[in-house]
C-alpha cells in the first residue's frame, strides 16, 4: 500500500467513509449481493501494485505488516493478526508469493480456512419439539432485531414459531418483540415488567408444548458479562426450562455486535462459560465494523457461527460463510 | 501472553530496567509494546499510531537518574499523556442559552441513547433543578418511543409524544419545542434512532434535526466495548452535526474502553458523562485520571507512577539545586520539570514569593508565566530536540522556526520562552551568588529540608 493508506484520519477513514453505499432501510436488498457489494464499495486497492513482488518471493516484511494493519483495523486483535501473518510468513517461505496480490488471496484464504470449521448454519432438526432457542447477549447487541429476523426465517420454512419475551427488564423491552411478532404473525407470550424470566420462558415451553410449535424464541434481557448476578439469572432459566426438557434450550445463542472490538472475546468466554454456548450471531456487520473478532474467538472457543446481521428489517441477515466473511474483512484489490 | 496492560507495563519495565537514558534504541521494544497495548484495548489505530508518536517524542528527551529505571520513566510519561488528552478541553453541559435548551443525541444502534436521554433528564431534574422535557423522534425501531416514554415516566419528567401515528421526526421536535414553550421548560432532550456512518439518509435526517433544533449539546452516545471502527463513526458524525460532547456508555462492563480516546481524537469533544448501569441514576462524571488507568488495564500502575514521580521530584530537585548552588548547567528540560511542577502548585507567583530575588521582578516573572502560558511553554520545550534542551546556545533562527511549527504556536511565542529561560539562568545565577539558595530551594517541590 502506498503513503496514502498510511496516513491516518483522513485516508482510510475517508475511504470507508465516502464510498460506502447509502444504506436503504426500507427496500428489501438482494441478499446474496450484499457481500460482494461491500467488497466493491470497501475496495479502492490500497496494496494493488504497490509493492511488486517477484515471483516466488516469501513474504515481504512491509507487505506483512500492511496486511496485519488492515487486520488490526477489522478488531482481529494483536494476538490473532499475528498468528495469522505468522502462518502467511510460513507459507511464503514454503510456497513463494507471486505478487501482493498472490498473498492477500493467500491471507484470504488463511482467514477462511479458520473460519471453515466454526461455519455451521442452524438447521432445525425434526426433533425434538418445541426446538427452544434462547438469546444471550450484551445490552443492545441486537438480541431482541435477530429473534425478528429468526422469526421470519423460520416461518418462510414452513414452521410455527412463537416468541417469548424473557427480558421482563428493559423498559418496552416486550413492547418491542411484540411488534417483531405481529411482523411475522406469530404469537408472543410475554408476562408483566418484572417477571422471573425463567418462569417466562418455563411458561412459554409449556405454551409451545400444548400448541405443537415447532421452535421457541427466547429473548432475554441485555447482560454484560462481568455481572455476576445477571449471568446467575441466565443460568436459571437454563436450569428451570430444563425440568420440561432435559435437551433444553436446544440452541443458546450468542449475538455479538459486529461494531465491537477485543470485548467480544470476553463476551463470547464468560457467556460460554455460564451457559454454554451452541452459536454465535454476529449483527451490525452493515455498519461500518468488521467484526474480525470472531477470528479470535475462532482460535479460542468451539462455537460455531450462525448468522450474520445487516440491517434492521427482518431479512437482513445471512447464514454465516467462511469464504465471504473472509472476503469482506480486508478490503479488496485493483 | 499478557492478562493486561499492568502485566505489560512491568514487562516493559523489566526490559528496559538498568540500560539508563531513553533512547530511540532502548524505548523501541517499549513502544511496541505499549501501542500493542492500545491496540488490544479498543484504541483505534491511526489514533495509537499518533499517540504513541507523541509519548515517544517527550520520552526521549527525557533523562533517567538512577534510582529510576526507564522503562518507569516511560509509564509515566504515558499515563500523564493519556490523561491530559482525555481531560483536554473538559466542560460542563452547556445549559447556559435561552430557554428551552436543546440537549440532541446521536449514535449507533443500539449504543444507549435512549437510556441516557432518560439519565440526563433525572440528572438535570435533580441537580441543575431544571424543567426538562423528553421526546423521541426514532420513528423506525419498535417500541423505541415507548421505550423513552416508559423512561420518562419512571423518572416523573414530562414526555411529548409524537402528534400523530405517521409523525416524522421533524413534525415531533417542532411539536416538542411548542410544548416547551408552552410549558416554559428549561431543557428539551431529544433522542433519536440509532444510525450507522454509512447511512447516508438517516445522517442527511439528524443534520436536518440539528439544523431545526440548533442544539446547545450535541452528544454522542458510544458504547465502551466499541472497536476500531468507532473512530470512522465519530468522524462521520461530527461531519454531519458538529459534535460538542460524548457520552461513553456501558462503563460499567469489563471493556478497556480505548474509544475514549479514538473518539475524543477525532471529534476534540470533552467527554461529559458515562454511563455505568441500566438505571437512570447511573451516570456519572468523566474522570480522565481513572480512564487512563483503565485503557491501559491497570491499578496498580498508577501507584507506580505516583511512586515514580515523587521519586523524580525528589531527583531532579537535588539536581537542580546542585546546578544552581554551582550557578550553571540550568537547562532547557530542567526548565520544563520546573514548569510542569509549577503547575501542579497553583502557579509560579506562589513560589517566587517565598524567594529572595534581588533585582529580580518577582511579579513581573510571575506574570508571564501562569495557566495556559505554562502549558504553552512546555508544548514549545517539547518539539525541541534534545539536544536543544540540553544546550540552548544552539537555536538559531530556522531552528526556532521549526519549535514553533512543531509546537503550532508562532515564533514569537519561542523568543519569549528563550528569553524568560535566559532570566531565570540570571536569577539562578545571582541566587547563587547571594546566599539565598537555601532558601530558594525550599520553594521547589521536593526540597522540604
Ligand atoms: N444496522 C444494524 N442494526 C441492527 C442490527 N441488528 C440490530 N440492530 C439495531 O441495534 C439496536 C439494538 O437492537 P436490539 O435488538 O434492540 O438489541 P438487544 O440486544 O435486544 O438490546 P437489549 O435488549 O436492550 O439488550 C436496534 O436499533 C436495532 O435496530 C443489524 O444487523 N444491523
Ligand atoms: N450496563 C449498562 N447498560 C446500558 C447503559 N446504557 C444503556 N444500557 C443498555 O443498553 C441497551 C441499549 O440501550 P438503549 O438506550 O436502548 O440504546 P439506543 O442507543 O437508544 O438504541 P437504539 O435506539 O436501538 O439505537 C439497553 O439494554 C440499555 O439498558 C449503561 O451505561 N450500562
Ligand atoms: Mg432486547
Ligand atoms: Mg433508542
Amino acid at each position: 500500500m502506498g503513503a496514502d493508506g498510511r496516513t491516518w484520519g483522513s485516508g482510510l477513514a475517508k475511504l470507508y467513509h465516502s464510498t460506502m453505499p447509502p444504506e436503504t432501510t426500507e427496500a428489501a436488498r438482494p441478499r446474496s449481493g450484499f457481500f460482494s457489494r461491500l467488497r466493491d464499495k470497501l475496495g479502492g486497492s490500497r496494496l494493488a501494485g504497490a509493492l511488486g513482488l517477484l515471483p516466488g518471493r516469501p513474504l515481504d516484511d512491509e507487505l506483512a505488516e500492511e496486511l496485519e494493519t488492515e487486520l488490526l483495523l477489522a478488531d482481529v486483535g494483536v494476538d490473532a493478526a499475528a498468528e495469522i501473518i505468522e502462518q502467511l510468513r510460513r507459507r511464503g517461505a514454503r510456497e513463494g508469493f507471486a505478487d501482493a496480490e498472490a498473498a492477500r488471496s493467500a491471507l484470504r484464504d488463511t482467514i477462511t480456512a479458520m473460519l471453515a470449521s466454526h461455519s455451521r448454519p442452524l438447521a432445525i432438526p425434526d426433533r425434538p419439539r418445541p426446538f427452544l432457542v434462547l438469546m444471550v447477549g450484551v445490552n443492545g447487541a441486537g438480541k431482541t432485531t435477530t429473534i425478528g429476523k429468526l422469526a421470519r426465517r423460520f416461518t418462510d420454512q414452513g414452521l410455527k414459531v412463537m416468541l417469548a419475551a424473557g427480558d421482563t427488564f428493559r423498559a418496552a423491552a416486550v413492547e418491542q418483540l411484540q411488534v417483531w411478532g405481529e411482523r411475522n404473525g406469530v404469537p408472543v407470550v410475554a408476562q408483566q415488567p418484572g417477571a422471573d424470566p425463567a418462569a417466562v420462558v418455563y411458561d412459554a415451553f409449556q405454551a409451545a408444548q400444548a400448541r405443537g410449535i415447532d421452535v421457541l424464541l427466547a429473548d432475554t434481557a441485555g447482560r454484560l458479562q462481568n455481572k455476576e448476578h445477571l449471568m446467575q439469572e441466565l443460568i436459571k432459566v437454563v436450569r428451570v426450562v430444563r425440568k420440561l426438557d432435559p435437551s433444553a434450550p436446544h440452541e443458546i445463542m450468542l449475538v455479538l455486535d459486529a461494531s465491537q472490538g477485543q470485548n467480544a472475546v470476553n463476551q463470547a468466554r464468560q457467556f460460554h462459560e455460564a451457559v454454554g454456548l451452541t452459536g454465535i450471531t454476529m449483527t451490525k456487520l452493515d455498519a461500518g465494523g468488521r467484526g474480525g473478532v470472531l477470528l479470535a474467538i475462532a482460535r479460542q472457543l468451539d462455537v460455531p457461527f450462525r448468522f450474520i446481521g445487516v440491517g434492521e428489517q427482518a431479512a437482513d441477515m445471512d447464514a454465516f460463510d467462511a469464504g465471504e466473511f473472509a472476503a469482506a474483512l480486508l478490503p479488496a484489490s485493483s | 501472553m499478557f492478562e493486561n496492560l499492568s502485566d505489560r507495563l512491568r514487562a516493559v519495565t523489566e526490559r528496559l530496567r538498568g540500560r539508563g537514558r531513553l533512547t530511540e534504541d532502548n524505548i523501541r521494544d517499549a513502544v511496541r509494546d505499549v501501542r500493542r497495548a492500545l491496540i488490544e484495548a479498543d484504541v483505534a489505530l491511526p489514533v495509537v499510531k499518533d499517540f504513541v508518536a507523541r509519548v515517544r517524542v517527550r520520552a526521549l528527551g527525557t533523562e533517567v537518574s538512577r534510582s529510576l529505571n526507564p522503562g518507569q520513566v516511560f509509564v509515566k510519561v504515558l499515563h500523564q499523556e493519556l490523561t491530559s488528552t482525555l481531560a483536554d478541553g473538559a466542560a460542563p453541559l452547556n445549559l447556559r442559552q435561552a430557554p428551552p435548551v436543546i440537549i440532541l443525541l446521536a449514535g449507533l444502534q443500539g449504543a444507549g441513547k435512549t437510556t441516557t436521554a432518560g439519565k440526563l433528564a433525572l440528572y438535570l431534574r435533580e441537580r441543575e433543578r431544571r424543567k426538562v422535557l423528553l421526546t423521541s423522534t426514532d420513528v423506525r425501531r419498535p417500541a423505541a418511543i415507548l421505550q423513552l416514554e416508559r423512561l420518562a415516566a419512571a423518572n416523573e419528567t414530562a414526555f411529548v409524544p409524537p402528534p400523530g401515528p405517521e409523525s416524522t421526526p421533524l413534525e415531533i421536535v417542532e411539536s416538542a419545542l411548542d410544548s416547551a414553550r408552552r410549558q416554559q421548560a428549561d431543557v428539551v432532550i431529544v433522542d433519536t434512532a440509532g444510525r450507522s456512518r454509512v447511512d447516508e439518509a438517516l445522517l442527511e435526517e439528524l443534520k436536518q434535526l440539528h439544523g431545526r433544533l440548533m442544539p446547545a449539546e450535541t452528544l454522542f452516545v458510544v458504547d465502551s466495548m466499541a472497536g476500531q471502527d468507532a473512530l470512522n463513526a465519530a468522524r462521520a458524525f461530527t461531519e454531519t452535526v458538529s459534535l460538542t460532547g460524548i457520552v461513553l456508555t456501558k462503563a460499567d462492563g469489563d471493556a478497556r474502553g480505548g474509544v475514549a480516546l479514538s473518539v475524543k481524537a477525532v471529534t476534540g469533544c470533552p467527554i461529559k458523562f458515562i454511563g455505568t448501569g441500566e438505571g437512570s441514576a447511573a451516570l456519572e462524571a468523566f474522570h480522565a485520571d481513572r480512564m487512563a488507568s483503565r485503557i491501559l488495564g491497570m491499578g496498580d500502575v498508577v501507584g507506580l507512577v505516583e511512586e515514580v514521580q515523587r521519586k523524580v521530584d525528589q531527583e531532579k530537585a537535588q539536581k537542580l539545586a546542585a546546578k544552581v548552588s554551582k550557578g550553571q548547567g540550568f537547562d532547557l528540560e530542567d526548565m520544563r520539570d520546573q514548569l510542569s511542577q509549577i503547575m501542579g502548585m497553583g502557579g509560579l507567583a506562589g513560589v517566587l514569593d517565598k524567594l529572595p530575588l534581588p533585582g529580580v521582578s518577582a511579579d513581573k516573572l510571575a506574570g508571564q508565566m501562569d495557566g495556559k502560558l505554562i502549558t504553552r511553554q512546555v508544548a514549545i520545550i517539547n518539539s525541541m530536540t534534545p539536544r536543544e534542551r540540553r544546550q540552548p546556545r544552539i537555536i538559531d533562527g530556522s531552528r526556532r522556526r521549526r519549535i514553533a511549527a512543531g509546537a503550532g504556536l508562532p515564533v514569537q511565542d519561542v523568543n519569549r520562552l528563550l528569553k524568560q529561560y535566559g532570566d531565570m539562568q540570571k536569577m539562578m545565577k545571582r541566587v547563587s551568588k547571594g546566599g539565598g539558595m537555601k532558601r530558594m530551594l525550599r520553594g521547589f517541590p521536593g526540597l522540604g529540608r
